[in-house]
């Protein structure tokens, strides 16, 4: 062989020694799906793993601590008076970070007439939010110390027109929360907790904020959950929110949920819930629908 | 003509080399009664298993006692031998020795009535270059070899809840 080209060749065939060697150790692709199923907890209404209405400490896709996570959501809640449609997409980076994004579609059926915005008239809003894991693991390690997140929801309303009619200070807002989840294999429950800073009314559909109050308030939601199987859990979760608008009342939310992994990949959730009273209308209880796509 | 001048030019053929014995590689010996290889000595001591044993006789009786428990562990270690997830870091090891200290860990921890003569925890597992996915396809495989059995759910969990705290020492990458 001609020197100069071995000269050449000698790093390449170095390089080449380098990449093959991890991948003779069976190095799995970047999306290596080896989470334990369903501790990515079930897509939120606003588009962050979790319990479904709650946010958890979870990060959204079935990475490990080196790959990448995919995950695809789409809820529906058929209240008495409301519609919900929701969907999203969500990314988790080595089971450390998680992006994500939601579009919710609140449908006013008849109290869009009663309103004066048309019957059906749809309230729309973008949920783009972050999630860091900075502690701990839902799973292992010190059977006391759960994973903790801190979060940050940037809620875009899309239309801040109507919200400033109902009185809200904003058409966009921002949250932020600090969450503690941690399942209890000793008792198969698992436990959230998170605090959550917001100045959101009905979770921003109806803007953020008031003219009497335009600060951000400390919320709590919290969730338990017990695991009947691998593929099954059945919980119940509380939210507190803050009522900041002078013409409607708005209540805390709390929902009881049952999850089941259908398949690795797709996870379904049921949940009956109860939303109080919306823009007026009372007893928004009903049924909440939701499935899950994860890589 | 030529190659045949080449060939008797060669010098007279050498002994192979023992590489073995040329880099201090030592051959390790199954011990003919046990099956095992040999192993750097170490304490024994059941604090080497890692965790409190369960009080009571109630998790031993609902893994089926020593049977149960030594079919789970003996499971546990054939599919993850098989498995293409964990085959490359369990084809190096020892499977009749890692058959043995995993169903002696798992009887002394569901307090079945035995002693735990293995390593500790972080020193089995140095330098296997254990991740998180892998440690979770282990568990994934311990909970088939448990369903198998017929192990209820809220057993599986609070056996698995002795174990995952060893999720430091085990994962080391």
């Amino acid at each position: 062989m001609d020197q100069s080209l071995f000269r050449s060749l000698a790093p390449l065939s170095l390089a080449l020694f380098c990449v093959s060697a991890p991948a003779a150790a069976q190095e799995a692709s970047l999306v290596d799906g080896g989470k334990l199923l369903l501790t990515n907890g079930v897509a939120t209404i606003e588009g962050t793993s979790g319990g479904g209405v709650a946010t958890w400490s979870t990060i959204a896709g079935r990475e490990t601590d080196r790959g990448i996570g995919l995950s695809g959501h789409v809820t529906l809640i058929e209240l008495p008076d409301y519609g919900w449609q929701s969907h999203g997409v969500a990314v988790g980076f080595a089971n450390r970070i998680e992006l994500s994004y939601a579009r919710q579609n609140f449908d006013t059926r008849d109290v869009g007439t009663a309103l004066g915005l048309g019957r059906g008239y749809t309230l729309n809003q973008d949920v783009f939010a972050a999630k860091l894991r900075v502690a701990g693991d839902v799973v292992y390690g010190d059977p006391l110390l759960p994973q903790i997140s801190l979060g940050v929801e940037h809620k875009r309303n899309r239309d801040a027109p109507v919200a400033r009619v109902v009185g809200a200070a904003h058409g966009n807002g921002t949250d932020i929360t600090l969450s503690a989840t941690k399942l209890f294999l000793s008792h198969s429950v698992l436990v959230n907790a998170t605090a959550r800073l917001t100045k959101a009314n009905q979770a921003g559909l109806l803007g953020f904020g008031s003219a009497g109050d335009d600060s951000h308030q400390l919320q709590f939601e919290g969730s338990v959950a017990y695991q009947l199987s691998r593929r099954a859990v059945i919980g119940a979760e509380y939210r507190t929110k803050p009522n900041n608008l002078a013409i409607a009342r708005e209540d805390d939310w709390w929902d009881l949920f049952a999850a089941y992994a259908l398949t690795d990949n797709l996870t379904v959730t049921a949940a009956y819930v109860d939303l109080g009273a919306i823009a007026t209308f009372d007893n928004q209880r009903g049924g909440f629908l939701s499935a899950q796509i994860a890589f | 003509m030529l190659l045949l001048a080449a060939l008797l030019m060669q010098p007279a053929a050498e002994p192979p080399v023992d590489w073995d014995k040329e880099f201090g590689v030592e051959e390790k010996v199954r011990d003919p009664a046990t099956g095992e290889l040999p192993v750097d000595p170490y304490v024994q001591s059941n604090r080497n298993a890692g965790a409190a044993p369960f009080a009571g006789a109630a998790m031993a009786s609902s893994f089926g006692g020593q049977d149960g428990i030594r079919r789970i562990a003996h499971r546990t270690v054939e599919l993850s031998e098989t498995d293409p997830r964990l085959a490359e870091i369990f084809k190096a090891h020892d499977m009749v020795r890692l058959k043995r200290t995993l169903f002696e860990q798992f009887c002394y921890i569901l307090n079945a009535g035995c002693n735990y003569s293995g390593r500790d925890m972080a020193t089995s597992h140095k330098d296997m270059g254990v991740r998180m996915r892998d440690m979770n396809a282990l568990v994934e495989n311990l909970q088939v070899a448990m369903r198998e059995e017929k192990i209820g759910f809220a057993a599986q969990n609070r056996f698995l809840g002795k174990l995952a705290p060893m999720s430091g020492d085990v994962i080391t990458r």
